[in-house]
């Protein structure tokens, strides 16, 4: 993959210092790939101390300063315009957050946003190629495996990783290892049925 | 939440040196699973967080001598995926993967998950909450005594608290006689686990034994021929995903089917991981049918103080013990 060096709106941590711990910068460069996902990075004025941040997230570098409170779904969210990963509880209890940090799911909203500085992300706006939907998305789709759709995001970074862990090798097994995301709507039936699918797909491919 | 300063650390010296520092309004943070949790609660509000989730060659899980080691930085999902865990001590590696979610597991340390705070919902209420908690704000009273107390402990309770110790993996370790390694500004110690839960006395604010500034930085477990007969069984109100409302860790040996070694704690039920000695001792010399089971079984709650709601941890609490029993004994050494 061809590192970019972020350079637009970069602002250095000197610069911070000096224009006060309370500004806020992002920059968000994707690199050249077929259709990188949208972003509208935003500016903001933070009222406590900040972190700086370096990632890659979707594959694009991304600097920002963010006070040392956030999360990383918040960071996500308000800062870089990645609204599909969604606040639920906030508590790491019902999984609509989950996002991969360093190819592993994690819940982003008990993640503080301090913590991935350095690292890699991947959130569901990260794993279409294209116009063509990831296996797990589309297996969603043809499974039903929604109903209103707000724990779907999360339901799909879950089971990606729950894949590739291995762990999705029969049912029983499907509905332990995807036990930390919760539907309230009760699309359980299908959403095991999604990804016992396509967990066949994936593994072909 | 307050506003905060945020540190990471490379290495355990300068964690401790950034502790130093800091002061007593510092905290160090892991996964943050449960600090970071309960700092959005209101009832952590630490000024400085010194992340040590990365502590350089912290995360060592080494089972090649006479001990295991595990390194605190470790994340809960390795040590139950490793395979000589898995295969050697079944007890350490389910008392793990039936704690929180996959997520969870790749994010908290095995450090961190020792300290893991109660679940108990007055003292999770919040810095401002309505009820008193004297583990949160020591002296202001206990809600949970006389109050909706389902969930409360049976064994080891004061007139000051009767909060569960919530975790999964401590009483695994408890079982197994496990040593936490320790680093502090004076230099490093080990504490054996049985050491380091303190039960709630009048002083339920405090349950570990460690001292300001001091990091945990592995847990070590003697090996012992029982491992590979064991198993945590864990009965919660859901199948998955949820606190225990009563669990048992079980390891056995057997000789011509009788046991001659029993090493038995008791999750969900107590104010810290409990170790139950008596229930050792009755199982010494039986066969591990299930009647003999639930008898010793019943002598680990003999000095059990029930509240309104939860007098069923008693009886559920014995059956836990006498089905891990049975489902140890099963097992291949």
């Amino acid at each position: 993959m061809n590192q970019s060096e972020p350079t637009a709106f970069e602002i250095t941590r000197r610069e911070t210092l000096q224009v006060g711990a309370a500004a806020g910068a992002v920059s968000l460069i994707p690199e050249a790939r077929a259709n990188p996902p949208s972003v509208t990075p935003v500016s903001t004025t933070e009222n406590g101390p900040t972190v700086p941040i370096s990632a890659r997230i979707n594959g694009s570098s991304v600097l920002l300063q963010i006070d040392a409170r956030a999360s990383l779904l918040d960071m996500l969210r308000e800062r870089l315009g990645l609204t599909g990963a969604k606040k639920g509880c906030d508590h790491g209890q019902c999984g609509a957050c989950t996002v991969h940090l360093d190819g592993r799911r994690i819940t982003s909203c008990l993640t503080m946003a301090a913590k991935v500085d350095g690292r890699e992300i991947v959130t569901i706006e990260g794993i279409a190629d294209g116009d063509t939907l990831h296996p797990m998305q589309q297996a969603f789709i043809d499974h039903d495996a929604l109903q209103c759709g707000y724990c779907t995001p999360g339901q799909i970074m879950a089971a990606i990783a729950c894949v590739k862990e291995g762990h999705a090798t029969t049912r029983d097994q499907i509905r332990e290892y995807m036990s930390g995301n919760i539907c309230r709507c009760g699309a359980y039936v299908g959403i095991v049925a999604a990804i016992e699918d396509a967990a066949a797909k994936m593994r072909r491919a | 939440m307050r506003q905060l300063n945020y540190t990471r650390a490379d290495t355990t010296a300068q964690a401790i040196a950034a502790y130093g520092q800091a002061g007593e309004q510092a905290r160090y943070i892991a996964g943050g699973t449960t600090l970071y949790d309960l700092m959005k609660l209101g009832v952590e509000q630490p000024l400085h967080l010194i992340d040590i989730s990365d502590l350089r060659g912290n995360d060592r899980i080494d089972t090649t001598g006479d001990r295991l080691f595990f390194g605190a930085c470790a994340r809960m999902a390795d040590v139950a995926e490793n395979p000589v865990v898995r295969r050697d001590y079944p007890v350490l590696a389910e008392s793990l993967s039936k704690a929180a979610s996959q997520q969870l597991r790749n994010m908290a340390s095995i450090g961190g998950n020792l300290m893991q705070r109660t679940r108990c919902p007055y003292f999770r209420n919040g810095a401002h909450g309505v009820f008193p908690c004297n583990k949160r704000e020591p002296g202001s009273g206990c809600a949970a005594i006389g109050g909706i107390d389902r969930g409360q402990a049976v064994l080891g309770t004061s007139s000051a608290c009767t909060a569960v110790s919530p975790g999964d993996w401590p009483v695994a370790l408890t079982a197994l006689d496990a040593t936490i390694e320790l680093a502090g500004p004076t230099g490093t110690r080990s504490v054996p686990i049985a050491e380091f839960y303190l039960l709630p006395g009048s002083t339920p604010q405090r349950e570990f034994a460690i001292r300001p500034g001091e990091i945990v930085t592995g847990i070590s477990v003697p090996k012992t021929p029982a491992g590979r007969r064991s198993t945590y069984h864990k009965v919660r109100d859901r199948e998955s995903y949820a606190f225990a409302l009563a669990s048992a860790a079980v390891a056995l040996t057997l000789e011509r089917g009788t046991i001659t070694t029993a090493h038995v704690a008791l999750g969900g039920v107590g104010t810290r991981p409990w170790r139950a000695r008596e229930t050792e001792a009755l199982l010494q010399g039986k066969r591990p049918t299930r009647d003999a089971a639930l008898a010793a079984a019943r002598a680990a709650f003999a000095d059990a103080r029930p509240g309104q709601h939860n007098g069923f941890k008693i009886e559920l609490g014995a059956r836990t013990v006498a089905d891990a029993v049975v489902i140890a004994a099963g097992r291949t050494a």
